[in-house]
């Protein structure tokens, strides 16, 4: 059967004959471009249903296949394995072991909304990018990606204290990854600001960072925040069908 | 006219990034309001929006936040419109505006932590979010600016950059794409609009809502030096000398990347970035250390100076 949706399939699945005579009509080139015949056995039918359960998916079943979110992607124009709806389509039918191929990009989504501003049908694509990110990561089939380590500091700052502090944010992430603080470009960058500065200034920034900023009589919002995390973290782990539903 | 008192005083949230990286930001809002006449009553013992990062936990987290934030506004400072000038906390409060007028979960979710955390459930309709960009538009407008420009910055061509979070998704900005005086989503033009008040030349610059990659400035740095490069280059293809910014995260994330990019990628780029309000603020008569200048990362000082503005 001649194929119309190759950003389907994969490319070696593809196969098109130079030359090619069928019931005596020639079908050379385009026209005799095939898909490998194959047989799927390991159907996941609970997927779409378990991407669904997780914030931001809750829209999958929506989608159409037009390709809007593709074709509007940020970081397909740069990555062009970088492609929602071959994931979302794959996660609808089911196909767990070719979703998985692309586990190490999937987080890569950087949450621009142009997907979810061309999509038809309102799927809303970054949410599910996102509920996909969690959904290998809470399977075990990835380690934590760096933006979901990013989040995480970040929340915890906000969920502790209210109000964030942007250095002592960078300085944990960057450790938590492994990374030196002595990036070059963030030397540069220190440089170029540290040179202009007024004391006066850099006073202030270093008492923010001494004396973090924190939103006053924040405790009971903090207490209903840590508990609200908890009781997430519980539906999630028992809609995934992950142990008892304790957090881990 | 009615509608010339609009947006005299508003409540403010600056948010985290703007007593932060973002403190020009601050500076030059509040400096340009004042040169304006337009009051800012900052929004009592606030709290972070949660940016781009906790509704990747919960989004419902963050629809609490940003509700506290609208909750004091109204039930404890009796205002009805919150100015936020970054994006991010833009976006995230008219998100949970919208959330909250439709989501029955949402509403749940916010009257249930909002009770516990022991204050008033903010309820939809009870404030209008405005921009940084608004509030000026509507509130001084193109006409009631230029009879203030002391100083015409009619010899700086300007690409505006409005990023991602200020028109998208369509859904949650409901008064936009309402033809003529309205903001469009899909060609913003307000920046534009009030730059060119300010006798500045806006050139023809297709990378307006570009993504700069400034949720993964730092976890995944490589691709936001590409987004961030193609901007700048863009910019400079325009025949821009400066990129004018509306959001604190898109300004560090030009900031930071046109450096990476070069000690990285080995292409540098000249085109300054300032925020729009510090444009404002010089045409305005304002120094440039009023708005904030010497704080960016990006040195414009040099620039300015030959351009007369400093």
């Amino acid at each position: 059967m001649p194929i119309h949706e190759q950003s389907l399939i994969r490319p070696e699945n593809i196969r098109t004959h130079d030359e090619l005579v069928l019931d005596g009509i020639d079908v050379s080139g385009h026209w005799s471009t095939f898909i490998e015949p194959r047989v799927v056995t390991d159907y996941n039918e609970a997927l779409e249903d378990e991407i669904a359960a997780l914030p931001g998916g809750e829209n999958i079943h929506r989608c159409w296949q037009c390709g809007s979110c593709t074709n509007s992607c940020t970081v397909n124009a740069v990555n062009p394995d970088f492609n929602p709806r071959y994931w979302i389509y794959l996660i609808r039918m089911g196909m767990e072991s070719e979703l998985l191929r692309d586990r190490d990009i999937i987080w890569q989504c950087v949450s621009c909304n142009k997907c979810t501003y061309a999509c038809p049908r309102d799927v809303e694509p970054e949410g599910v990018m996102k509920a996909t990110a969690h959904w290998l990561e809470k399977k075990g089939h990835t380690p934590k990606s760096p933006s979901i380590i990013f989040d995480e500091i970040f929340a915890d700052q906000v969920i502790a204290r209210g109000k964030i502090e942007e250095s002592s944010i960078i300085r944990k992430f960057l450790k938590r990854t492994g990374q030196p603080l002595m990036q070059d470009w963030l030397i540069a960058m220190a440089r170029g600001l540290l040179m202009k500065l007024p004391v006066g200034l850099m006073r202030r920034m270093g008492l923010a960072m001494l004396f973090r900023p924190r939103t006053a009589g924040w405790s009971k919002a903090r207490a209903a925040l840590e508990e609200y995390v908890e009781e997430c973290e519980r539906e999630q782990r028992r809609a995934l069908g992950l142990g008892n539903g304790k957090p881990e | 006219m009615s509608e010339e008192r609009k947006y005299e005083r508003v409540a403010y949230y600056p948010g985290c990034a703007l007593e932060g990286t973002g403190h020009a930001y601050n500076r030059s809002t509040k400096a340009v309001g004042k040169a304006l006449g337009l009051k800012l009553d900052e929004v009592k013992n606030w709290n972070c929006c949660g940016a781009m990062e906790v509704k990747n936990i919960d989004p419902k987290i963050q629809t609490y936040l940003s509700s506290r934030v609208m909750s004091i506004a109204a039930n404890e400072m009796g205002h009805d419109v919150v100015m936020a000038p970054c994006n991010g906390c833009y976006h995230n409060l008219k998100k949970a505006e919208y959330d909250l007028e439709h989501d029955g979960k949402s509403r749940e979710v916010v009257g249930r932590l909002s009770e516990k955390a022991g204050h008033e459930t903010y309820e939809a309709g009870r404030v209008e979010t405005i921009h940084a960009l608004d509030w000026i538009k509507d509130g001084i407008g193109e006409d009631g600016l230029k009879a203030k420009v002391k100083n015409s910055l009619q010899s700086v061509k300007i690409a505006n950059y409005y990023g991602c979070m200020y028109t998208r998704p369509r859904h949650i900005f409901p008064e936009k794409d309402k033809g003529p005086g309205s903001e469009s989503t899909s060609e913003p033009h307000f920046m534009d609009d009030l730059l060119a008040a300010a006798g500045a030349e806006n050139v023809d610059f297709p990378l307006k809502t570009a993504c700069c990659g400034g949720a993964h400035t730092l976890s995944d740095s490589d691709i936001s030096t590409k987004l961030v490069l193609n901007i700048l280059e863009a910019a400079e293809t325009a025949g821009a000398d400066v990129i004018a910014t509306e959001c604190p995260t898109c300004h560090t994330g030009l900031e930071m990347h046109q450096i990476r990019a070069e000690k990285r990628l080995g292409r540098k780029t000249t085109v300054k970035i300032l925020y729009f309000t510090q444009l404002l603020g010089i045409a305005l008569g304002l120094s440039p250390r009023k708005v904030g200048v010497h704080e960016n990362v990006s040195d414009s000082r040099g620039f300015l100076k030959e351009k007369g503005l400093a």
